[in-house]
């Protein structure tokens, strides 16, 4: 087993580092930091940081407001609290006026798994999506998180970053650099079928691949991990080299990454999609992995969605 | 309280006066708006404007400057008017308003007017803007001050009171909150719709300073101000008891006028009797 890291973990040790370097970067915090990971840089810029209890909504409008100041804020708290209790905050106070305000959030889709549905956040790439001026991510490894988060930085307006709580293997190489908001990364390429994965699915999908290509089934992989804006560059491209995609999510497949992709598929292209993702329904409490197996998330579903829509196709 | 220049009330009387009649004309024109908070609240904001904020037309992102945010957002025109008289834009913005392609919206849009520190109109947000600008003053070594002036409607929303508790724990002696305390809200009396006494309790017990005035009496707006600058020790609230509909008979203390503009006949006495006055 490759090593493996929860992607909260490896945005807590980079807002760290990133405090050293950008001194005008603040971090609000709503009591969650130990779990959230802010606390490391809590730890180091007591006077950057500021925990706002429990209290989400004020801690939203009060990062917007800041950044009005020149600052430039980070805001922790798990994805589920974030994109909805807080959701017209961000809608009207940040996304509105176009600030600069990072939202960057833990326990993205079932990965906070035995905590259950309260803690899940498995809508929340479809609704920031739905909002204008944002960026929507979700990096698929600790590497791939390092980058974007410095990114998030450094690019103006408002981005919504989504971390996992458990951990997910290292994929790729500890010293590639070169992930850009907008611009997906084609893991393999696939003349038959594609996977087109975002966050800690994209792990899953590698796995999907394998079995599909020992299958004999040529498969691509997509680490689709900006679902907005979306690269319609790679999605024409993987139209014009492969038969068929599938997407996979841990979200709703409805408004997320499979809603995107289909969107754009059905206005360009007549190319077959299949979503993989929770099925318009909540899960409940279990191990991550359990959840992934008992909703249609697994490797083996992936490599299910893709036979079946060849098959259709032959 | 310091001695407060009369010549100084006078000329704000009639500044505030030519600020009533301007957000008649803007409503009227608009035929929509609300008129009965932007005029209780008028005396207040034209002092803030005309005397109080450390700000420079020539510089409207000056980063030192006074922040002011008006929370209680659907009173815009009162801002607007305060905001073109000063010279932010031109007066003849104020004949566009909630029109297509115009820069004052319905509800303020920081990003389309200059001078305009902050995107207000769902209530219950603009103090939470007002301790992240006050945070940010303190985190940067600035000076300034944030005025946020809420309504009294707007503090049913528990967002009012988490930002309030957030103050007190980050010592936000930079932060001033006023409440045009006209006690009507959209449906009805405050009082009735959802009753807010004991209200300087409340704030007392979430540890700000309260300060109560009479929100149309220019020396006492004047002086509570005056007082703040010279030394404020906590976050702190100003109740400034007001009349909704101030200065026009008809609207006054009627809650129909929260949001709707006068017909011509209307607008013709409001404008007789407001340059009577």
């Amino acid at each position: 087993m490759t090593e493996a890291i929860s992607t909260r973990e490896a945005f807590g040790q980079t807002l760290k580092e990133m405090g050293e370097k950008y001194k005008d970067l603040v971090v609000f915090e709503a009591d969650v930091s130990t779990s959230t990971k802010t606390c490391e840089f809590a730890k180091a810029y007591p006077d950057r940081f500021f925990n706002m209890g429990v209290a989400e909504q004020n801690m939203m409008v009060a990062a917007a407001g800041i950044s009005t100041t020149g600052l430039v804020p980070f805001v922790s708290t798990y994805a589920v609290f974030a994109s909805m209790k807080a959701c017209e905050q961000i809608r009207t106070f940040i996304a509105y006026p176009d600030l600069n305000v990072k939202i960057a959030v833990s326990h993205g889709g079932l990965t906070p798994g035995t905590d259950g549905v309260t803690h899940q956040a498995t809508e929340d790439l479809s609704i920031m999506r739905s909002i204008p001026n944002m960026t929507v991510a979700m990096p698929a490894d600790a590497v791939a998180t390092k980058v974007l988060v410095e990114k998030a930085y450094q690019i103006k307006g408002p981005v919504y970053l989504r971390f996992t709580r458990c951990p997910l293997p290292i994929i790729y190489p500890k010293d590639k650099t070169d992930f850009t908001f907008g611009k997906a990364v084609t893991l393999k390429k696939g003349k038959e079928i594609t996977l087109i994965a975002i966050g800690d699915m994209v792990f899953h999908a590698l796995k999907a691949a394998e079995i599909l290509e020992k299958k004999g089934i040529s498969t691509g992989v997509i680490d689709m991990h900006t679902i907005k804006p979306l690269d319609e560059e790679c999605l024409s491209q993987v139209a014009r080299e492969t038969e068929a995609v599938v997407t996979i999510e841990d979200n709703n497949i409805l408004g997320g990454l499979g809603g995107a992709v289909c969107e754009y598929y059905a206005e360009h292209f007549q190319l077959p999609v299949k979503r993989v993702g929770l099925k318009d329904t909540f899960a409940e409490s279990g191990e991550y992995i359990d959840l992934l197996k008992k909703y249609g998330l697994s490797s083996e579903d992936i490599v299910k969605a893709a036979e079946s829509l060849l098959s259709k196709e032959n | 309280m310091q001695l407060i220049d009369n010549e100084k009330v006078i000329t704000l009387e009639r500044k505030a006066k030519e600020v009533r009649i301007e957000i008649i004309k803007m409503i009227y024109k608009a035929q929509s708006g609300h008129p009965g908070g932007s005029l209780s609240a008028a005396d207040i904001v034209t002092v803030l404007y005309f005397d109080i904020l450390n700000i420079d037309v020539s510089h409207p992102q000056w980063e030192k400057r006074d922040r002011f945010i008006l929370s209680k957002g659907h009173a815009c025109p009162v801002w607007y008017v305060c905001l073109a008289k000063k010279g932010f834009f031109p007066m003849q913005e104020l004949s566009k308003l909630r029109v297509i392609g115009g820069i004052l919206q319905g509800h303020p849009d920081m990003k389309k007017v200059p001078g305009l520190d902050m995107t207000t109109g769902s209530l219950g947000q603009g103090l939470s803007a007002g301790v992240g600008m006050a945070l940010g003053a303190k985190t940067k070594g600035l000076k300034f001050k944030t005025y946020v002036m809420l309504g009294d409607g707007e503090i049913d929303e528990g967002q009012i009171w988490e930002a309030a508790m957030s103050a007190n724990k980050f010592k936000l002696n930079n932060l001033i909150a006023i409440l045009d305390y006209n006690n009507l809200q959209l449906d009805g009396k405050c009082s009735e719709i959802m009753p807010l006494e004991p209200l300087a309790d409340k704030w007392r017990s979430f540890c700000w300073d309260v300060k109560e005035i009479n929100g149309h009496n220019m020396y006492e707006i004047l002086g509570v101000f005056y007082d703040l600058k010279k030394y404020q020790e906590k976050p702190t609230i100003i109740i400034a008891h007001t009349v909704k509909g101030k200065g026009v008979s008809y609207m006054e203390n009627q809650v129909d006028w929260h949001g709707k503009a006068p017909n011509e006949k209307q607008f013709k006495q409001a404008i007789k009797e407001l340059e009577a006055k």
